[in-house]
């Protein structure tokens, strides 16, 4: 311990471990991750440097307030984090195509990988792509310029890459947590492990929680109050549905993760007695509170994806969404449902057989409304004229694996079952399987949907449907084998086994593993392709898929106002009616500035100052933790002295973007048929072919 | 947005401006809730920890009811203090030197209400009620430390409105910020009769 860098020292440098420990696999993976990490970030900085970014990167993203750029960078934190994720993941399945009798890694670093890769997953790379596209959908589905709290908005971002920031620096600097991404005390307590991973882990998920929790309030709050005059509540698209009850649920279940961890830092830090064997203490608490937060989390995560499904159904069966009602019905249901499900995580952890029961059939109980879905999704279909695009490929993967999935999931949801199978490998087939054909799937398939929207050109397809296949056959071979390795009685988290009858599914695994690499870089191949071809593939006009809910009627990307003048809505699916009438693009008849809310640092000095803050508490380096919090509540309160004034964009700007836009329009003259969507003819003025859009 | 969709009671005297402020009131209103749901575990988990107190002291030991009447009747009567400011801030937003001065009757109030909790905490760590003696003190310094931790908060933030107050003077954006306040203030004072009855009252029945 010193006074300056507390309990850090240059042993904990992970960059020189193959010298330090020796050399082998094991140490070789240490020392190759940490190398990426820092490899990456200078490679990144080197670039802005050699291009002469850094001002516009300052200046149009990291300080930007517009809610179309928060959610992009979301989604591009999510992307960066998910490389890690994957990454992880094949080392892991390589691990266990050796573990019979051993392994290629050590225990310690094996545990490692699977609580990081648990960690990332969930926190890191499905809650930012999730929490971008409601940045991005959220206003131009519901017609309005912003967010109700744009610099909330944009402090939220930063608290998210506070938490990324920290679990990158942990692969570089000491080690992360061991027990799981559930991170159960007392194994991580400071009896068993002093640190520091147990310490990076609580300030990663403490921090990062706060910024999705003000996400859920700030999402809420939006839809709530910045609807467009006439968009009543049974008016507004379904992902919008999708999105408010995510928001709720963002709002009410985080703070059992945040009491949860901060009890444990006190536990860790204080010798408080929350979570500890002796002294009163009661993990079980733990147990409680985490999954309190938990389960609402597993459908915080997969409503919007839900939500994207539906959009994707109804806009590629060229048909209104059937059972509107029962689809808003079912996503309230499941999110209050979800609050009442979380034993099930631990049947086994000596709760009474009646409260087992209970939970148990609530938990049967939160599966109809899902299975609702799934009609619906199929009723919509049905009888649609369906394109098969690269988001139908999703689509379609969605809909067998994710019931498979499902089925799995109601076997486990009886405590019988549940005991029988509890802590085997049946369980991570089952999580995969709800998680990435239901909400990665969906994920991507919504890329696929919004990239045009966002960046003015298509995906291009031939790629976009090699990779749904691969992404579709990998995950098959992955994690299905795993439901027969579980059966049989292999247990999760083990770094070995002794039966040689699992090696031949952990060696269909690892191909799987291999597949699935294959498919996410499938997914940046893709990208690349079309960059290299957008002119071919741009829809400057917008609408390249006939779609039905207001984001379509902006140009493609939107201008940083949204809308010209704020939309009046009479119906649901407003601009399909307005296509089947043949009076969409009405130019407005007056324009008005449009006040805007101005650039601020505020979400980079959150970053900083929050990060500083947990890598400070992390090594015990109390000035530089002190120092932080100091900076940043005294920034807040001279920023709240300060004058903020408005960015005015003048009616005649508005004016003159627009009518580019429109006069485009109209010498485009006949739109593009749904034949030829997928052909260079598509520059996103759409033909429509719905007849009756209600 | 029409007249009587802005917030009931809300109705500050602004001079336009409202629906801004009625949707930042909302905002603060759901972010209140969230952190009600935050003092609930906290209140559940000193639940189930009441009985664990390890062989240490216990409820009797650390509940010194005199002290506690007199921290519940300077925290009510911040509370009360705040309300004459919002009425002050409503009536007569001319003078902001009337809103100010109750904002220091609540002010002072409340610093009193503080400085005793410490000297209550002090008390427990000489008679060896220390957080790390048992579950039941681990519960009990967290949750009545939370509740101080948010108070000392709302003063810092008192005293930078005190300085918005005296530099800007009662404008719009100023009235929302401490219409916001008084929200967070009374709600700290719903959650002291929670600790009030449930930690101390009960402790001792």
């Amino acid at each position: 311990m010193n006074a300056l860098f507390g309990r850090l020292s240059w042993s904990e440098l992970k960059l020189f471990e193959t010298f330090t420990h020796g050399w082998s696999i094991d140490t070789l993976v240490a020392a190759g991750a940490a190398w990426a990490v820092v490899l990456g970030a200078v490679a990144v900085a080197g670039w802005l440097t050699w291009a002469g970014l850094w001002g516009r990167f300052w200046r149009d993203w990291l300080t930007s307030v517009d809610h179309k750029k928060i959610g992009i960078m979301y989604i591009v934190l999510g992307f960066v984090m998910m490389a890690r994720g994957v990454a992880e993941g094949l080392v892991m399945r390589s691990h266990q195509a050796t573990a019979l009798g051993g392994g290629v890694l050590s225990e310690e670093h094996w545990a490692e990988l699977f609580s990081t890769h648990g960690t990332i997953m969930i926190f890191f790379v499905a809650m930012p792509f999730i929490t971008g596209f409601m940045n991005y959908l959220i206003p131009l589905q519901i017609g309005a310029r912003d967010m109700a709290f744009p610099m909330l908005n944009q402090i939220s971002l930063g608290l998210t890459a506070t938490g990324a920031a920290l679990t990158m620096i942990s692969l570089v600097v000491g080690v992360f947590e061991t027990g799981g991404w559930t991170a159960y005390p007392p194994f991580t307590g400071a009896a068993f492990d002093p640190g520091p991973g147990p310490d990076y882990w609580v300030w990663a998920i403490v921090l990062s929680g706060f910024g999705s929790m003000f996400s859920g309030i700030n999402f809420a709050v939006t839809i709530y109050k910045m609807r467009a005059p006439g968009m009543t509540y049974m008016r507004m698209p379904v992902f919008t549905w999708t999105a408010l009850c995510t928001s709720i649920l963002l709002t009410f279940a985080l703070p059992p993760l945040t009491v949860a961890g901060l009890m444990q830092a006190l536990d860790r830090y204080l010798e408080f007695n929350f979570f500890t064997n002796d002294q009163g203490g009661n993990m079980m608490n733990y147990a409680n509170l985490f999954w309190m937060f938990g389960h609402p989390e597993v459908y915080i995560l997969v409503l919007p994806a839900y939500g994207i499904f539906s959009e994707l159904t109804s806009t590629f069966a060229a048909k209104k969404l059937y059972g509107y009602e029962s689809l808003v019905l079912a996503t309230m249901s499941i999110a209050v449902i979800s609050f009442a499900v979380w034993l099930h995580h631990f049947f086994t952890m000596g709760n009474s057989a009646t409260v087992n029961v209970a939970f148990g059939i609530a938990t049967m109980v939160i599966a109809v409304p899902t299975g609702v879905k799934v009609y619906v999704w199929m009723a919509t279909l049905w009888g649609g004229r369906i394109r098969f695009t690269t988001p139908m490929y999703y689509m379609t993967g969605f809909f067998i694996l994710f019931v498979v999935g499902g089925l799995s999931g109601i076997i486990l949801a009886n405590p019988a079952i549940n005991w029988q199978v509890h802590n085997t490998q049946f369980i991570v087939a089952h999580f995969h399987n709800v998680l990435l054909p239901g909400l990665i799937f969906g994920i991507f398939a919504g890329i696929h949907i919004w990239f045009p929207k966002a960046f003015g050109f298509r995906l291009d397809e031939r790629a976009g449907k090699i990779t749904a296949l691969l992404w579709i056959v990998g995950f098959c071979l992955t994690f299905l084998p795993l439901y027969v390795v579980g059966l049989m009685g292999y247990p999760r988290r083990s770094s070995a086994f002794d039966d040689p009858a699992f090696l031949p599914y952990m060696i269909v695994c690892l191909i799987g593993a291999c597949m699935l690499a294959a498919a996410f870089t499938g997914l940046f191949v893709t990208l690349w392709i079309s960059i290299r071809k957008r002119d071919e593939l741009a829809v400057p006009m917008g609408d390249p898929w006939d779609g039905r809910t207001l984001e379509w009627a902006t140009p493609a990307p939107p201008p940083h106002w949204n809308f010209a003048v704020i939309p009046h809505i009479s119906e649901r699916d407003a601009f399909a009616r307005e296509k089947a009438e043949g009076r969409p693009y009405v130019l407005p008849e007056r324009y008005v500035d449009i006040h805007l809310p101005p650039n601020t640092p505020a979400g980079m000095i959150v970053f900083v100052t929050t990060t500083a803050f947990g890598f400070a508490a992390t090594w015990w380096i109390w000035w530089l933790a002190i120092l932080a919090i100091l900076v940043l509540v005294g920034w807040m309160i001279v920023h709240s002295f300060l004058d903020h004034p408005e960015v005015v964009i003048p009616a005649v700007e508005v004016r003159r973007a627009t009518n580019v836009w429109i006069e485009a329009i109209e010498l485009a003259g006949e739109g593009v048929t749904r034949d030829d969507e997928v052909s260079p003819k598509n520059r996103g003025y759409a033909s429509t072919d719905m007849l009756v859009a209600s | 947005m029409s007249e009587q969709n802005v917030h009931p009671g809300m109705n500050l005297g602004y001079d336009g401006g409202e629906e801004e402020a009625e949707v930042k009131i909302f905002g603060f209103w759901a972010f209140v809730m969230s952190d009600l749901v935050t003092f609930g575990l906290v209140f559940a988990i000193f639940g189930t920890m009441a009985g664990s107190t390890a062989g240490g002291p216990g409820p009797e030991e650390v509940t010194d009811l005199t002290s506690v009447a007199i921290q519940t009747v300077l925290l009510l009567g911040s509370s009360f203090g705040f309300s004459w400011a919002s009425l002050s801030m409503k009536y007569h937003p001319k003078s902001r030197w009337r809103t100010l001065g109750w904002l220091a009757v609540a002010a002072t109030s409340a610093l009193g209400f503080l400085v005793l909790e410490v000297v209550d905490f002090h008390h427990w760590t000489t008679i060896g009620a220390v957080p790390q003696r048992s579950g039941y003190l681990s519960a009990l310094w967290a949750l009545v430390g939370l509740h101080g931790l948010h108070v000392a908060g709302g003063l810092i933030w008192m005293a930078a409105m005190t300085g918005q107050i005296l530099v800007f003077g009662l404008t719009d954006d100023i009235k929302s910020r401490v219409t916001r306040m008084g929200l967070y203030w009374h709600f700290l004072d719903v959650v002291w009769v929670g600790i009030f009855s449930m930690v101390f009252l009960a402790g001792v029945a």
